[in-house]
Parts: C-alpha cells; structure tokens; sequence
C-alpha cells in the first residue's frame, strides 16, 4: 500500500530524514517510535505531503505521490495536542471534512453522529471545543480523521497531552477502531509501551534514519544495537569481553544466548532477564526497592558492576539488605560489539 | 491540478507585488517627486537659512513637546482610576474615551470654535485663535493615547508592589514615585512617543485653530504650496518634515527598544476594585473632569447645530439642502456627504485588500525580506497626510487622460494612510493562528483557497472587521491630503466645513456645526458599529 522509498529532508545544515525506507501493508499499524528529533514527525509530514522531500519518494499502491497535493491524498492526519478548530463547535469539527467532499447536509450530519457514536461522543455534537477535557478533545480529533473515511490514518504523538488513565483507555480504542475499520496507520511516538500497545510493527528512528523494524516482540527481544537496547529502557550498559564462549561481566562469568565473537562487547540485560534464583551463580546485595503497585523493582549490587534491576511480585520481594542469589536468562543477556560511540 | 498549482503561485506572487507596486506608485512616487523638486535649485538651503521658517519649525517643535506634557498630564489620572477601580459603567468611559482620537480633526475644530466664539459656554475666556486653542485641542484628541496605553498597562501591575512599600513605611507618594511609576515609565513614553508624533504633523486643528503667526510646519507647507503656489519651498518644508518625522520614530523606537528589554513583564492580574471613603471622591473627580473635558466641547458642538439665532431649530440642518449653501460649496452640502460615504467604501476596500495581502505575506513567511516588506508598509505612518497630498499634486499634474483631476485619487491617498492600520491589525492575528490548524485543514480536503477561507477568515474576521472600521474613520475624517487633491466640485465633508468655516456669516458656521455633527456621527457608527457586531457574530474566540 504505502511505500517510502530513501526519504530526505534537509533543513539548512541539519537532515531530519536521511534515507528512510517504509513499506505498510493493508490493514497494518506501523508504529514510528524514536526520541525527540528523530525525524519521526517529518516522516509523517512527508507522507502526509505537508512536507517537501528533497530525495526520495512516496507512493500508494505504487504510484508516485510526488504531483499530489497534501488535500488530494485521502490521508487522515491526527495531530499532536490536535489542533481541533476553536471557532467551530464539535459536529462542525467532525463535519469539516465531510464539507470539502458532498454539499449532502443530510447525509453529513447522518455521517457525523456515527462517527462520534463510533469514539463515544454521542450528544456532544453542539459542545464548544473549549469546553472540553483533553480525553475529550482528542475523541474529537479522532472523529473529525475518521469521519472522511481516509485510505490512511496517521497518528502524531496523540496521547502526548493527556493523564495515565486517558492514555491508557483512548490507546484501546484506537486499537479496537483501527481493527475494526482494517486502516492502515502510521503512529509516531516517542513511549515504546505505547508502540507495542498499538502496532503491529514497530519501526525505531535515529537521527533521521530507520534502525530497526519488526514485530513488538521480536524489537523488545532482540533490539538491533546498543543504542536501541537503552532507548527502550534497557541498562545498564557494561563493558565486558567474549572469552571461551562465555560472556565476562562485572557481575561474573555468564552464558548469552546472542551470536558470540571472542574480543571486547557491550552487554546489557533485559529488564526482564535477571531474576532470584535460589540456585544462581550471581551473589548480591539488595540495595533498593521501589513498589509499583503491581510488582517491586529491585535494585540489587553485585561484585563490582552497576546495580542490576530485579522485577518480583510484590509477595517475594525480599527486604533491603538481604543477601539474594540471581540468575540471568541467557536469552536476556544481550551482548553487542563495543563500539565508539 | 496543476491549475491549482499555478493559482496559488499567482496568489504568492500578488500578495507580495500588489501591496508593493500600489505603494510604490501611490506614496514612494509622490515622495520622490517632494524630494526632486526639493532638491533642485538649492530650494532646501533657502528654507535652511530662512529664519522665519526656522521660527516655524521650533514652533512645531515647541508646541508638540508641550501638549505632549499636558496630554499625558492630564490622561494619567483617568488611566489611573481606570487602572485601579471598578465603577459602574467603566467599560463606557474607556469607550468614550476613546471617541476624540478617533474623531475628524475638522469636527473637533468647529467644536472648540462653537466652544469659543461669542454665545458660547467659554466666550468669556475672549480667546482668538492661537496657540492656547491649538493646545488644549491637542490635549482633547490625545488623552485617549494616554488612557488606553498606560492604563492597560497600569491595570496589570500587581498592585501588592505598592503595599509592600507601604508596609516598608512609604507614604502613598513615596509609594507611587519610588515603586509604581519606573514600572509605569515605559508605556507613559510609549504613549508619550504617539502623542508627539501626532501632535507633530498636527495639520486639521493647526489650520483651523491656530493663527497664521503660530504654523505648524504642515500648515506652512500647504500655505506655500496653493496659497502662495511656491513649490520649490513647499517641497523643501516637506523634505525637512519628513526627516524630521523619520528622526523622531527612529529615536522613540529605540528608546523603547532599551526600554523593553530592561523591564519584565508583569503578571495579568485583575486588581481592579471598587473605591472607598475618600478614594470616592477622587475617582468621581477624575471622572467627572474628563467627562467634562472631553464630552463638553462634543455637547456644545450637538447643541449650537440645533440651534439658530438663540432659539432650538433644526434649520442648520435643513439649510444644507438650501442654494445658498450650494453657492459656497458649488455642490449640496448632501453631495458631499455622499462623497464622503462613497470615498470611505473605496478606500476601505483598497486598503483592505492592499494591507490583507501584505499582511498574508509578512505572517507566512517571517524572515528578512518580509521585515522589509513590513518596515516599507509602515512607511506611511511616519509621513504626515499633507505631504501624501503634496507628494500626490506633485506627482500625477501632468498625467494623460486627466488621471491627475480622478476623483479616484481621493480614495487612494485615504488608501496609503490606513493601510498601515489594517497591517498592524491583521498580521498579529494572523500569526496567532496555530499552523497546525492550515494542515489539519489540509489534511481533511480543503485546497489553499479553501483552507483560507475556512481556517484564516473566521479566525481574522474580528481583526479585519476592527481594521475596515477604522480605515472607514480615516477616509471619512481625512483633510490633509484630501484638501490637496479633491477637486472642487467633489468635495468631502470634511473639506465642506473648512470651506463653510472660511466664509463670514451665522449661516455658514451654522452649516459648518450641523455638517459636524453629521461628520461626527458618521465616524462613531462606522468605528464603534462595525467592531459591535462583528463581536456578536463570532461569539468569544
């Protein structure tokens, strides 16, 4: 469906997009997830044809974009902090699109209580904009890129402005409304929770480039580099050396299950790798516990490494102070090739 | 598609040539046409050395500085109460303050006359025309400036700066002079900086209410250029008066320059509250003052125009459709009004288009070569209506097809004068507009025409609305430049009073109080009318 093909986009001296490749299938989500400055949200202006590309190029079912102007595309855009029009109340926002494509006002407003009815706003057609809260606000910017029926729905960070609760309930409806309707989306974020959440694939951006994409399992299992590990809040980061198929960490001599080349490596475990073991090989001290609600993080220090971040159920957690044997799976224990940078 | 395409460059290129090229024509040729015939045959060292024109310009000088002074004397006390206190009605007085500055100069000259002359309240001051009138003119039109400027301002300043003085053992003085007034002092020369710029290219009143001993150098340069028809001299005066000018903008934007950066801004709260014991008396004082001060002359205007050989009539106004009238005026006084009427539409339309366009360009793209675009189209602001005028009778006397006799050259100078208006209005409400809402807009089907329409318009139509009201009030109360390039059988009204006011007789200053009023009226629908119902239309954005 939609392709992108060695995107550049240049501003001045700096390359926000540098060469990025994306290909989405029907009916996929493609979550586009990086920190600040990644070039994510370009990635989208470019697709949305809001923004020039100096190179590269944009097709849908394998014809060039490049002649269509952003409001020939039938792609629907979701802004960050949504950019709903204050000088018209809801239906009139939701309606907005509607008005550019029929003059049918029947069949507008027939469109327009669907489609609120469709993300839980029914009745709210003659609120002011204003007077809504931020959960609110965003239902209607979803409504008002729904209602047109786009070919493409694309999502700039639109959770950014609102509280856990929200984030959490809207995230499930938008997965749900996205199944339903079999919309291909792209949805830029910088939470990797809420790019597993919502994506069937999820691509990770650097500095302008794509870096990695696949499957949320197969992302948080095996992050493609160091940089990728610590950005999806992996740590920490250790020096450590390949020697007789062993890996040999500050924390002690341990197995990995990730291709092994003898020389110096960065290794890094897994949030959920290390884990009490009653017949582990790692000695520790637990240092700090924080509680969560759902589950304790503990901090636990052995030998003469960082501290290693422990994930129990709040029942098991044993106290500061105590002395605990772990183990880590060698399938969380990921090891990279050092690296300058 | 690619018609669109073509269109929305069309759009881009217009919206930078139209308001370039209508200016390049219409205010850089009339000036560089004052600057040629200055500078030819050394007219300007002639008015250099000439001592009665340097009497003229320290007199400018001198009486500009001095209303300025009494202006913002007299406009603190009422930007104070208005700052400081809740009274019944507030709203109305900061509206009403408002109505002198946006008034014709020839309406509040006949006001001060009718105020003046014999049979009227102040006839015992038996004062002529001259310097005294011109001043407290000058005071009445300004006192808005001050009131609005400062008082805005002074109504954000948290007023527990000056209570913690007064615990620290200030008396109410010392409180006001060591804490409140350096905090003050930007926005007090900010309007103090408007006022003399106004007060400096006085033309409207310095005609009609000063005496030929005491010129201002707008006055001078309209005497020299069609009562004596020199000039070669006119010219050099206009030369002088727009350096002057540009000197004195450059001086005060700096100074506020420095000023700004220095001062940080205080935190909008509303620390307005009703008065007490004697702080009753006060604001009911001050009120009572201005209201006096600057209702009286209006009133005096309303009430000599239905009057006629001491008794009530309305018979000044229904002389103006009488022949004698006519004789004077070589039209009906009603013509003229319809003149008026029709020139104002013109002109607001011209300005409205001109200035909406450059004011698309300077918010869409900001950047240098919109700076300049920007700082060209406030050129206007800094030169005085007559040398428009001037620049104009210079510039189009020997242009074919009688262009040079248009009555469409009316409505263009009224055009050049308020497109900086319009520019000041709208560009700022253009740029509040979040970009995200064009490309929210876009991204739901609406081309750049459409997204325009949609987004930009309803969004700007308050600005745009505020900006034709007043364009509206500058072309109706124009004079300086009109009374250059109007013809004689195409008199505004504005002109019709002068005209009345130079001939001897009641009848003739009777037609001259009841075509005020009418003036007055006129400008107070279009300014506060237009604003009013645009208001209801949108609701609160």
């Amino acid at each position: 469906m939609l392709q992108v093909e060695g995107a550049r986009v240049q501003f001045g001296d700096y390359r926000a997009l540098d060469g990025v490749d994306l290909a989405l299938v029907a009916g996929e989500t493609i979550a586009v997830l990086g920190p600040s400055g990644s070039g994510k949200t370009t990635l989208l202006r470019v697709v949305a044809g809001l923004q020039h590309l100096d190179a590269g190029r944009v097709c849908w079912g394998g014809d060039d974009l490049a002649r269509a102007a952003p409001h020939e595309r039938h792609f629907g855009l979701m802004f960050q902090e949504y950019a709903l029009f204050l000088h018209r109340d809801v239906a009139g926002n939701v309606e907005f699109g509607l008005r550019m494509m029929t003059s049918d006002r029947a069949a507008r407003a027939r469109r327009v209580d669907e489609v609120l009815d469709l993300v839980g706003l029914d009745g709210f057609q003659s609120r002011r904009v204003a007077s809504l809260s931020g959960g609110e606000q965003q239902r209607v910017a979803l409504a008002r890129a729904l209602a047109v029926s786009p070919r493409l729905l694309m999502f700039d960070e639109p959770l950014g402005a609102l509280d856990r609760v929200w984030r959490h309930r809207l995230l499930t409806e938008i997965r749900s409304i996205l199944d339903r309707a079999a919309l291909p989306a792209l949805y830029v974020t910088h939470d990797h929770d809420e790019a597993f959440a919502v994506a069937d694939r999820v691509a990770i951006m650097r500095a302008g480039r794509g870096v990695q994409l696949g499957e949320p399992v197969d992302v948080w299992r095996a992050p493609v580099d160091a940089w990728t590990a610590t950005f999806l809040g992996f740590g920490p980061v250790v020096a450590a050396e390949v020697r007789d198929g062993r890996v040999h960490t500050p924390w002690g001599s341990l197995r990995s299950s990730s291709p092994l080349e003898p020389g110096a490596v960065d290794a890094i475990v897994r949030p959920d790798g290390a884990r009490i073991d009653h017949s582990g090989a790692i000695d520790a001290t637990i240092v700090r516990s924080t509680f969560t609600g759902t589950r304790v993080e503990l901090a636990a220090v052995s030998g003469s490494g960082p501290a290693l971040t422990v994930v129990v159920v709040p029942r098991d957690a044993p106290a500061v102070g105590d002395r605990v044997r772990l183990s880590i799976d060698p399938d969380a224990l990921l090891v990279y090739p050092r690296r300058a940078d | 598609m690619n018609g669109n395409r073509g269109a929305a460059r069309a759009v881009r290129i217009a919206r930078v040539a139209v308001p370039v090229s209508f200016l390049a024509l219409f205010f850089a040729w009339p000036l560089a046409a004052i600057f040629g015939r200055s500078l030819r045959a050394s007219a300007l060292t002639d008015v250099l050395t000439d001592p009665v024109f340097r009497r003229v310009a320290w007199f400018t000088l001198w009486q500009a500085a001095v209303s300025t002074i009494l202006t913002v004397l007299v406009g603190l006390p009422a930007a104070y109460v208005v700052a400081r206190f809740e009274f019944p009605g507030r709203r109305l007085f900061r509206a009403f303050v408002t109505v002198p500055f946006v008034l014709p100069t020839v309406v509040v000259s006949t006001a001060f006359l009718a105020l003046l002359r014999p049979g009227g309240p102040l006839a015992f001051l038996h004062w002529q025309r001259g310097v005294a009138p011109l001043l407290v003119a000058h005071v009445f039109f300004n006192v808005a400036v001050v009131v609005r400027t400062v008082g805005g301002f002074w109504a954000n300043l948290d007023p527990r700066r000056e209570e913690a003085a007064r615990m620290l053992g200030a008396s109410r003085l010392r409180a006001f002079r060591s804490v409140t007034l350096p905090l003050l002092a930007p926005s007090i020369i900010a309007a103090a900086s408007i006022v003399f710029l106004f007060t400096f290219t006085s033309f409207g009143v310095a005609l009609l209410l000063s005496d030929p001993a005491h010129a201002t150098l707008e006055v001078e340069i309209y005497r020299q250029a069609v009562n004596l028809f020199d000039l070669r001299t006119a010219a050099a005066l206009a030369l002088v008066q727009i350096v002057a000018v540009l000197a004195v903008v450059f001086a005060l934007a700096r100074a506020q320059e420095r000023r700004a950066v220095a001062q940080r801004l205080v935190g909008g709260t509303e620390s307005a509250r009703r008065p007490r014991g004697r702080e009753r008396i006060v604001v009911g004082g001050v009120l009572g003052v201005t209201v006096l001060f600057l209702g009286g002359p209006l009133a005096v205007l309303v009430w000599r125009s239905l009057h006629v050989g001491g008794n009530w009539s309305v018979g000044s106004f229904r002389a103006l459709g009488s022949s004698a009238s006519t004789t004077t005026l070589f039209v009906s006084p009603w013509a003229a009004v319809r003149n008026s009427a029709e020139f104002a539409i013109v002109a607001t339309v011209i300005a409205l288009v001109v200035g909406g366009l450059a004011s698309v360009a300077i918010a869409s793209r900001p950047g240098r070569s919109t700076r300049s675009l920007d700082a060209f189209l406030m050129l206007p602001l800094g030169t005085s209506a007559v040398t428009v005028g001037f620049g104009f009778l210079l510039a189009f006397r020997h242009l074919p097809f009688g262009f040079e006799r248009s009555p469409l050259l009316v409505p263009i100078a009224h055009a050049v004068v308020a497109i900086p208006f319009v520019v000041r209005a709208v560009v700022p409400a253009l740029r509040s507009i979040d970009p995200r809402l064009r490309d929210a807009a876009t991204m739901l089907g609406a081309s750049p025409a459409r997204v325009w329409r949609e987004v930009d318009l309803p969004i700007t139509a308050r600005a745009f609305a505020v900006a034709a009201g007043f364009c509206a009030a500058v072309s109706l109360g124009e004079f300086g430049a009109t009374l250059f390039i109007a013809r004689p059988d195409w008199p505004t009204v504005p002109i019709a009073i002068q005209r009345f006011l130079g001939r001897p007789g009641e009848i003739n200053v009777n037609q001259s109080l009841a075509m005020s009023v009418i003036l007055m009226l006129l400008t107070i629908v279009v300014v506060f009318g237009i604003e009013r119902v645009r208001v209801r239309d949108l609701g609160e954005l």
